[in-house]
């Protein structure tokens, strides 16, 4: 074991001193979240991490983030970055936790070592070391959490925004809300092809009232998405056309005219019911109805 | 060697591709199926993909070569049972098979079938 290693673990043999001091420090910390964590769910951290810390010092394995003995140091200060994270802790005040360790640890440090000023700076050097990238390795973990929650929502989000909705016996409608970009289009092609098979539908409706702006990229993921659903078997409609939108679409030179378009989704669901040979009738109130 | 089997109902001719498409058996089934088009004199084919996963730029062209050869020779081609997977493969190909007739299943595309040759005069 090095010299600077043997020291530190020195300097962190009396636990329990350590462990009030350090807590006192994160307590008095301004970094500290009272509103998010209990003070003894933060000293029972504490406790754990020194008692890992030490254990993986004594193994004399010079420190590393990949070694396996220090694993168990590594794995509990992910878990602890990754429950920060979605508490709702920044990345500062998850590194804190590792960071304020330093003070205890230099005093210590300082009062052992007080006769060689070369050993104090290696060991000092050496905490430092290993104190910086294990903080670091906090920020990672904790910046990797908030990253698997944003993907998550933004696919919460695409499925959300893409619900395929049956009208009527074989006519399906799908209102899209929002820019159509590749990744929608692939959702909303899916999800589509996958009701038309579900329910059997020979005509599906695309409402497109609340797509902001249709420009060629857009037109091209909608006629994309019409004949993979032709391809399946089923006719598209595509509704919802706005004038400024019918505009754009004739300026920019898109080509819709293999495609049955209409103004509104109550124009287009009659074409679809015409279609499939179903119709409605403007029903009669029966005059005893209206009496009762 | 494997073959697919074409059978006969009818007027029509139902192929049903129950096994992952290579190039040679695609070419096999097309010189069969114009053979069998012009010895049973059929007025339509049916061409059941629901077993087929995975399609190339190749057997997407072949379907639509041989929905083309059908109709040289007088009869109508449907196909049916396209995978959702297959369908979007097919568009991001850039094949949309635009001259192909498609339906959901066998029966929708049995009574599109009909319905075209009634239409076509063919009775």
């Amino acid at each position: 074991m090095p010299s600077a290693t043997t020291a530190l673990d020195r300097a962190l043999a009396n636990e329990q001193e350590v462990l009030a001091e350090w807590a006192q420090l994160q307590l008095a910390s301004t970094t500290l979240r009272t509103d998010l964590m209990k003070d003894s769910e933060l000293r029972e951290q504490s406790r754990e991490f020194i008692g890992l810390f030490r254990a993986a010092l004594g193994t004399g394995t010079p420190f590393s983030m990949s070694s396996s003995d220090w694993s168990g140091v590594r794995d509990f200060l992910a878990g602890v970055s990754r429950s920060r994270a979605l508490q709702g802790f920044s990345p500062s005040e998850t590194a804190t936790f590792v960071l304020s360790l330093k003070q205890p640890v230099f005093v210590r440090l300082r009062k052992l070592l007080e006769n060689s000023t070369s050993e104090l700076a290696d060991a000092l050097w050496a905490a430092t070391t290993i104190l910086d990238k294990l903080a670091l390795f906090t920020t990672e973990v904790f910046q990797k959490s908030r990253e698997e929650v944003i993907n998550r929502q933004q696919q919460e989000l695409l499925e959300l925004s893409t619900p395929v909705v049956e009208l009527w016996n074989g006519i399906l409608a799908l209102p899209l809300i929002g820019t159509l970009d590749s990744a929608r289009t692939q959702v909303v092609m899916e999800s589509l092809l996958q009701a038309i098979v579900r329910t059997g539908a020979a005509i599906a409706i695309i409402d497109i009232t609340g797509v902001p702006t249709v420009d060629t990229l857009v037109a091209q993921h909608l006629l994309k998405t019409v004949a993979a659903a032709r391809l399946m078997g089923a006719d598209c409609i595509i509704s919802g056309i706005r004038p400024q939108i019918a505009q754009t679409i004739v300026h920019l030179g898109v080509d819709l005219s293999a495609v049955s378009t209409k103004a509104t989704l109550a124009d287009a669901f009659i074409q679809a019911l015409r279609k499939t040979g179903s119709s409605l009738a403007q029903g009669v109130k029966p005059a005893s109805a209206a009496h009762a | 060697m494997e073959k697919i089997p074409i059978l006969r109902m009818g007027r029509f001719l139902l192929v049903t591709i129950q096994i992952d498409m290579h190039d040679r058996l695609a070419l096999q089934l097309q010189d069969d199926l114009t053979d069998r088009i012009v010895k049973d004199r059929a007025h339509g084919v049916l061409i059941d993909i629901s077993s087929l996963e995975v399609v190339d730029s190749f057997i997407g062209r072949m379907i639509s070569n041989i929905a083309a050869m059908a109709s040289v020779l007088d009869a109508r081609t449907v196909v049916v049972g396209m995978q959702p997977a297959v369908a979007i493969t097919l568009v991001e190909l850039g094949l949309s098979l635009d001259g192909v007739r498609t339906a959901l299943n066998v029966d929708k595309g049995m009574a599109l079938l009909r319905e075209e040759v009634e239409a076509a005069g063919r009775v």
